[in-house]
């Protein structure tokens, strides 16, 4: 039998070998899935700055623009996201999250069109009113828009 | 006053938990009896003390008692008593309150249960628990003390955040930690082994029943976090590769390792170091989970509140323990003697197999979770990680892992045979190969969906193979049952639990064949949705306990006839001035019709998100069979260590086996 010839040597050979194998593949998919499907996160600014090619996939975050929703009919919308000194067009087909409200911190995930517009797919706001994405968070106080201890005040007491 | 005793519980209890990180470490250190039998009471004092403490913010919450700060912002009298009970963990302070508790419960349950454990390995196990106890009270008297009392107590509170307001907070909490938190027994055990220096294969059997426990809890809190983000957060997905779900998935892939290791351990003697490592790591994994989701590094609806104090004591917490288990592992492990040897090609060269795999999927989850904080933190770009690299890295790691599992079962110890072990299979293979084709021409695309389906097919079939064969084909029936009843229960649990993830797979794979619908609703609609026809009935509006609510009421039709009614709705609450919306779900075989419904247009129409998920409980029924399939192996191990009577049966199955 081949299996008897196997020393304690080729047993360990056997095992590294395995494990290496396992670990290149890994490490092969790691590299291979970082280099594509990487978003990177932009505030407006930042955005318009970077001349971003058209086609590439990326996220904006910032607030909605006071009065900017636009429904067009069906479940077309439109509406900008702004970090008070520049604007990014948004174009979204499909349902917004409950807590998408204008004047309300929200990301947006997409591709950029020839326009400059973001062609989005995903859009999200998500959980709490007093939560805000990070990212936006982090571009507003860049900004210097940012007021800590802005978080919602107790509501009113009220009768139920 | 209640409050204020519970807060001095708290104290009382960190101050036995220092007592017990030293007095029995320092008996097992100089061989004093004495010293370290002190162990197991003083964690069951400590125990208690949480316990009352727990207690006390309990009744403070349920009385609605407005002057404990915690309350106020996390309260309010109408809620459902339900939601004041559950409540308690719904906030920053109440939830690590929970981790603790349950810290102390494995604390305890070990110094009931654990008198047939050497007292050496007792106590010092023991002693290292309460060093994770002391760190997590001091770390919740520091910075989040959730007995607090308000100057001025308001005469309302705040409400809880609507999104908890949900059975999922009563339930996912509590079984999450008792999984995280179960490892911590693990963790206490590979350590005390490297400190008291020796470790056999009874040390893994004492093991097993832990990390059994603990991987079953963590089964079955993932499974309930993701059925409860399924039907809350109305996108009808049930992962989304969030970094909190990938900090409780990396915990379960190590612990899964661990479990198989152990076994090795228990039945070989091999593979004692790396096993203390799997431990060390699992823990590791979930004090990560915790540092991500407490610290307000990510934020998210189980981030309650950003206080950066309370994360950079998480991260003191989690480099001291994980820098100090490794350190004493890379100190003490060479002095731990390498067990029994093995081919290749046997058992456990299978299950050194599952360890590689199940290790480096962790690896790469570890990897996509970290490397954007890493990144924005070197750098300061910003990316997100999401779904596409994840499918691309950890589903690839899978497949071998599915395609494995069954032959590792039907591998013999010391040295199998592969060639064989894979023929037995042959019936598995065809037919899983069958439903694939059968999957291919009745449903069709995506290609990926019927060959995930097959192989889940062959998977589960392939699970039951080898506790079939040891069955057997004897001729008569009661000889078939005695010998059915005879097998170790272990068997049975691993047939189950690999079943169980064949059945999420199918469930997964049967995703591929759901059917969405974005659509405007009027009153009056009639609408197909995969097999079913819809219509659309009258809006109406009803009044909560603490929220008002829209339901719009649809009937489901199949070929006429009337099978179910849902009412999706919308939810105000006023007092936080929140919309929630409540997914309108029914399960139908085993899919479900799934409808959300967003703002009302202009014109009275709703637009609705409308899925037809066939098979989609799969997902989680394969968790439940996972977690089942643990129980019945814990069973198993209960009769082994002694702890239960000894069963007539299991004497008579042993003849029978023979």
């Amino acid at each position: 039998m081949k299996r008897k010839t196997m020393t304690r040597k080729t047993r360990r050979l056997v095992l590294i070998g395995s494990a290496l194998a396992v670990i290149f593949l890994a490490v092969g998919l790691v590299s291979f899935a970082l280099r594509d499907n990487l978003v990177f996160f932009y505030g407006p600014t930042e955005l318009a700055q970077k001349i971003q090619k058209p086609g590439a996939r990326l996220r904006v975050g910032g607030l909605v623009k006071e009065g900017s929703v636009i429904k067009d009919n069906g479940r077309q919308m439109t509406f900008i996201v702004t970090d008070m000194k520049t604007d990014v067009k948004v174009q979204y087909t499909g349902q917004v999250p409950d807590l998408f409200r204008e004047g309300q911190g929200v990301i947006a995930e997409g591709v950029m069109d020839a326009a400059g517009n973001i062609q989005a797919d995903t859009v999200l706001a998500k959980h709490d009113e007093k939560y805000m994405p990070r990212d936006v968070a982090d571009s507003l106080k860049k900004q210097g828009l940012w007021k800590e201890g802005t978080e919602a005040a107790p509501a009113p007491l009220r009768k139920q | 006053m209640i409050v204020e005793i519970g807060h001095y519980a708290l104290v009382l209890a960190l101050a036995l938990a220092v007592f017990q990180c030293l007095v029995p470490l320092w008996g097992a250190l100089k061989h004093d009896s004495a010293l370290m039998s002190i162990a197991p009471s003083v964690a069951l004092v400590q125990f208690a003390m949480v316990a009352l403490a727990f207690g006390s913010l309990t009744i403070a919450h349920v009385t609605s008692d407005f002057s404990v700060i915690n309350v106020i912002q996390n309260s309010h009298s109408a809620k459902p008593l339900i939601y004041k009970i559950s409540g308690v963990w719904g906030s920053h302070e109440g939830s690590m309150l929970l981790w603790v508790l349950i810290l102390e419960i494995f604390g305890a349950l070990l110094a009931l249960f654990g008198s047939s454990m050497p007292l050496l390995l007792r106590s010092t196990t023991l002693s290292v628990q309460s060093w994770i106890s002391a760190a997590f009270l001091l770390f919740i008297l520091l910075t989040s003390n959730p007995f607090a009392r308000a100057v001025a107590p308001p005469i309302e509170g705040q409400d809880l955040n609507p999104i908890l307001q949900d059975p999922g907070l009563a339930i996912h909490p509590p079984l999450l930690y008792l999984g995280y938190v179960g490892f911590s027994i693990t963790f206490s055990f590979a350590a005390a082994a490297l400190i008291n220096g020796h470790i056999n294969a009874a040390w893994a059997r004492y093991v097993r029943p832990w990390a059994l426990v603990a991987w079953i809890f963590l089964t079955l809190g993932i499974a309930m976090g993701s059925y409860w983000a399924y039907y809350t957060l109305g996108w009808g997905g049930f992962w989304f590769w969030d970094p909190v779900e990938n900090a409780s998935l990396m915990p379960w892939l190590a612990g899964t390792a661990l479990l198989h290791s152990v076994a090795v351990m228990e039945k070989r003697e091999a593979l004692k170091v790396w096993t203390i490592f799997l431990a060390i790591l699992a823990f590791s994994l979930s004090l990560l989970g915790t540092f991500l989701v407490r610290s307000g590094v990510l934020t998210s609806v189980h981030a309650f509140a950003n206080d950066p104090s309370r994360g950079v004591f998480i991260l003191a917490i989690l480099v001291s323990f994980i820098g100090g288990s490794l350190a004493l592992f890379a100190w003490r492990a060479p002095l731990l003697k390498v067990g029994g040897i093995f081919a290749p090609v046997s058992r456990e060269g299978a299950l050194v197999l599952n360890n590689l795999l199940l290790t480096t999927s962790c690896a790469t989850v570890f990897v996509g979770t970290l490397y954007p904080l890493a990144l924005e933190a070197l750098t300061g770009e910003k990316i997100s990680v999401g779904a596409p690299f994840f499918n691309l890295t950890f589903g690839p790691l899978f497949v071998p892992i599915f395609l494995a599992m069954p032959i590792g079962q039907m591998l013999a110890w010391k040295r199998g045979d592969l060639l064989g072990s894979a023929q037995r299979l042959t019936f598995a293979a065809a037919v899983g190969f069958a439903a694939m084709l059968g999957f291919a021409v009745i449903q069709g695309m995506p290609i990926v969906a019927p060959i995930a389906a097959g192989v889940a097919i062959y998977l589960i079939i392939g699970s039951f193979v080898e506790v079939a064969g040891r069955i057997g084909r004897v001729a008569s029936l009661g000889m078939m049952l005695s010998r059915a009843f005879g097998l170790p229960r272990s068997a049975y649990g691993t047939a189950f639990a690999h079943a169980g993830l064949g059945l999420t797979l199918l469930g997964l794979a049967a995703t591929g064949w759901g059917i969405e619908k974005n659509i405007t609703l009027h009153r009056g609609d009639n609408l197909t949705l995969g097999p079913y026809e819809i219509s659309v009935g009258t809006i109406k509006e009803q009044p909560g306990p603490n929220f008002k609510e829209t339901v719009l009421p649809l009937t489901i039709r199949e070929g006429g006839r009337v099978i179910a009614n849902m009412e999706p709705s919308r939810r105000y609450f006023s007092t936080r001035q929140m919309q929630t919306t409540e997914a309108g779900i029914t399960t139908l075989g085993f899919g479900q019709v799934y409808v959300n419904l967003a703002e009302a247009n202009a014109d009275g129409g709703y637009d609705a998100r409308m899925y037809w998920k066939p098979l989609v409980t799969f997902i989680w029924l394969g968790a439940l069979l996972m977690a089942y399939g643990g129980a019945i192996s814990l069973s198993d191990r209960r009769l082994r260590m002694g702890l239960a009577v000894k069963s007539k049966r299991r004497s008579e199955a042993a003849v029978a086996a023979e």
